[in-house]
């Protein structure tokens, strides 16, 4: 009990009312929904319908992988991402608008607040992710239930560590123009760099190496993974193998909510 | 043979006499900057207690150690025996909070933002149902029930932040500014809320800054520069001051109408003042009694002070209120020192 005020109370009423109300408080926007169902929608029409003449994976045949294909788990991906941070936003609004204080006063565990908000960001996201899913179809994908259960399966726990993420920088940032200003600097080239946009393989070395070093790109590689099967267009994408992704990805959300967890119990309200 | 003294009962045993609040040498600073030093107060349980001064006296650094928001570096409370130090979890059951700004949810109906509220405070099902039911009755908000709370009005929000508030039955109510926003009759109804929630045993603590307000407290502590400037009961404080406070509205030059009192009474003008045009003095209790002393005064300077009828528009004598005690004990009028803070960082 070095720092901050020494907390205590219950953990799993308040987490699942705090959940419920990120819900309530979505389905109530009807912008918000509008938006989060049609921008990635868009932007992979245009970007992935440019892109296909352009572009063919090394090593694939003339029947290998177009780039709508390629591109549709990282647009998954980016739904997710872009979901799951953006609704830890309501976090710094909560504190702007005094809604906080009430619950960092009330004999709620921090865990019991993390958990709530952690989980409704990400339940928002995983929905949005998942409901990409159902477009599959059209990227030329057919998905046996066993892969749809993983794929659904690995947008969970990418739902959910990204969501744990945002949370951690919401904490320490006082206003919604500093939060978009951290995420787009941070989230632009984690995303451009993990895969999502372009495969390890076609770019130069000191370039691959920095994508091996991203944990997003294990996010999109078991994503992807899930989708395609780890075959031969996975490998030959440069992407890790799935088990190894899956197991990198099950590890960095364990982290993320062991980050917001940490961050949330050392700091005050403001 | 007969006993005429009253044998006591148990009906009739009197509990009010408890501290709920006991602080001592309760401190804290801002990186630096001293907002509260060394403070010690005793809430008698039940009771409405106020916490009063300008703005960057210290009272909302007070509220939020209290409100287990700031930890207990400096000093000791006690909050209903649990120490506020350690057993910050204990006192955050006990305590029901509201802040100066609304912590309603917007988005959320009435009913909403009270049930995720009990659900904080452990409460669900029928319990809570039933809770909601009744504070809603009680702040005659049951047919608003199913509107968002973006669309009430100020007075509206604050009577859904109590009901709120009261859900978890605190046995200790800590309020901020709760007047601030309000109409005069909102803030009327709140001051009989408050009077009817100490009657039934709840510990009422509220900050002000409003001298109203302080005035209909049971007990004050007076704050300036995070000291303590006074502690007691409004009666009991405005009697330290005694006498009565004469004021006299100039037409012109107020500096030279105040020099030409302090010629003319010498320490009779006791704590002059001035702001603006006007010229403002106590006046002890004469020997003979309560008002005369003062009229005396006046009749005395209107005959002696050359050019009375054309430098004075109106006099003013009035028994002390709560401003006058911080002047008293400041030296410094109650709203100027809450310009000077404003200044301040």
């Amino acid at each position: 009990m070095s720092a901050g005020v020494s907390t205590g109370g219950a953990t799993w009423l308040p987490l699942a009312s705090l959940w419920r109300r990120e819900v309530v408080r979505f389905l109530r926007e009807p912008s918000r929904i509008l938006s989060a169902a049609a921008t990635p929608l868009v932007f992979w029409l245009l970007i992935g319908s440019g892109f296909s003449g352009a572009f063919q994976l090394p090593g694939s045949g003339a029947d290998g992988v177009g780039f709508l294909a390629y591109f549709y788990p990282g647009t998954v991906v980016l739904v997710v991402l872009f979901a799951a941070i953006f609704s830890t936003i309501s976090l710094i609004e909560d504190r702007r608008d005094g809604f906080l204080q009430g619950v960092m006063a009330a004999p709620v565990t921090r865990l019991g607040v993390v958990g709530g908000k952690v989980a409704g960001g990400a339940t928002l996201a995983w929905v949005q992710g998942a409901a990409f899913l159902a477009l599959a179809p059209a990227a030329g994908l057919s998905l046996d239930l066993g892969s749809a259960l993983l794929a659904a399966g690995v947008l969970a726990l990418l739902a959910v560590q990204l969501a744990a993420i945002g949370f951690a920088c919401a904490w320490r940032v006082s206003s919604t123009q500093g939060f978009h200003a951290v995420m787009n600097l941070l989230l632009m080239p984690l995303w451009l760099l993990s895969g999502a946009f372009f495969p390890p393989s076609a770019a130069p070395g000191w370039l691959a190496v920095a994508m091996r070093a991203n944990p997003l790109t294990y996010g999109v590689a078991a994503f992807s993974g899930a989708l395609h099967g780890s075959g031969g267009a996975q490998a030959a994408a440069g992407l890790p193998p799935l088990g190894v992704s899956l197991a990198v990805t099950a590890a960095l959300t364990a982290a993320a909510v062991a980050l917001a967890w940490a961050t949330a119990r050392t700091g005050g309200v403001r | 043979m007969v006993v005429t003294e009253p044998a006591p009962t148990l009906s009739t045993t009197t509990p009010a006499t408890e501290a709920a609040v006991v602080a001592r040498e309760l401190g804290f600073s801002y990186k630096g900057r001293r907002a509260l030093d060394g403070v010690d107060f005793e809430v008698p349980e039940g009771s409405v207690y106020g916490f009063l001064g300008p703005n960057g006296a210290g009272k909302s650094t007070l509220f939020r150690l209290l409100a287990t928001l700031l930890p207990v570096k400096e000093g000791r409370a006690h909050l209903l025996g649990h120490d506020l130090a350690t057993e910050a979890a204990a006192v955050r059951r006990l305590l029901g909070i509201t802040f100066q700004t609304p912590s309603l949810d917007l988005a959320l109906t009435v009913a909403e933002n009270l049930r995720h509220h009990g659900h904080l405070y452990g409460l669900s099902g029928k319990a809570l149902s039933v809770a909601i039911g009744e504070q809603l009755e009680r702040f005659g908000l049951a047919d608003r029930h199913g509107e968002r709370a973006e669309k009430l009005s100020g007075g509206l929000r604050r009577r859904v932040e109590l009901a709120k508030t009261l859900l978890s039955r605190p046995r200790l109510l800590l309020l901020d500014e709760p007047s601030t926003g309000l109409d005069p009759r909102a803030r009327r109804e709140l001051q009989a809320t408050l009077g009817e929630l100490a009657a039934e045993g709840t510990t009422v603590l509220l900050t002000t800054h409003f001298i109203e307000e302080a005035e209909r407290c049971d007990r004050l502590l007076v704050l300036d520069r995070g000291r303590t400037v006074a502690e007691g009961t409004p009666t009991e404080l405005v009697a330290e001051v005694g006498g009565e406070v004469v004021t006299l509205e100039g037409r012109g030059d107020a500096a030279a109408l105040a020099a030409d009192v302090v010629a003319e009474l010498g320490d009779g003008a006791e704590n002059l003042q001035v702001a603006a045009r006007d010229v403002r003095f106590e006046v002890g209790r004469g020997a003979g009694g309560a008002q005369s002393a003062a009229w005396e005064t006046v009749a005395r300077l209107a005959r002696k002070l050359p050019g009375w009828e054309e430098r004075v528009s109106a006099v003013t004598v009035a028994r002390p209120d709560l401003e006058d005690v911080f002047l008293h004990r400041t030296g410094r009028p109650f709203d100027d020192s809450r310009r000077g803070e404003e200044e301040a960082p």
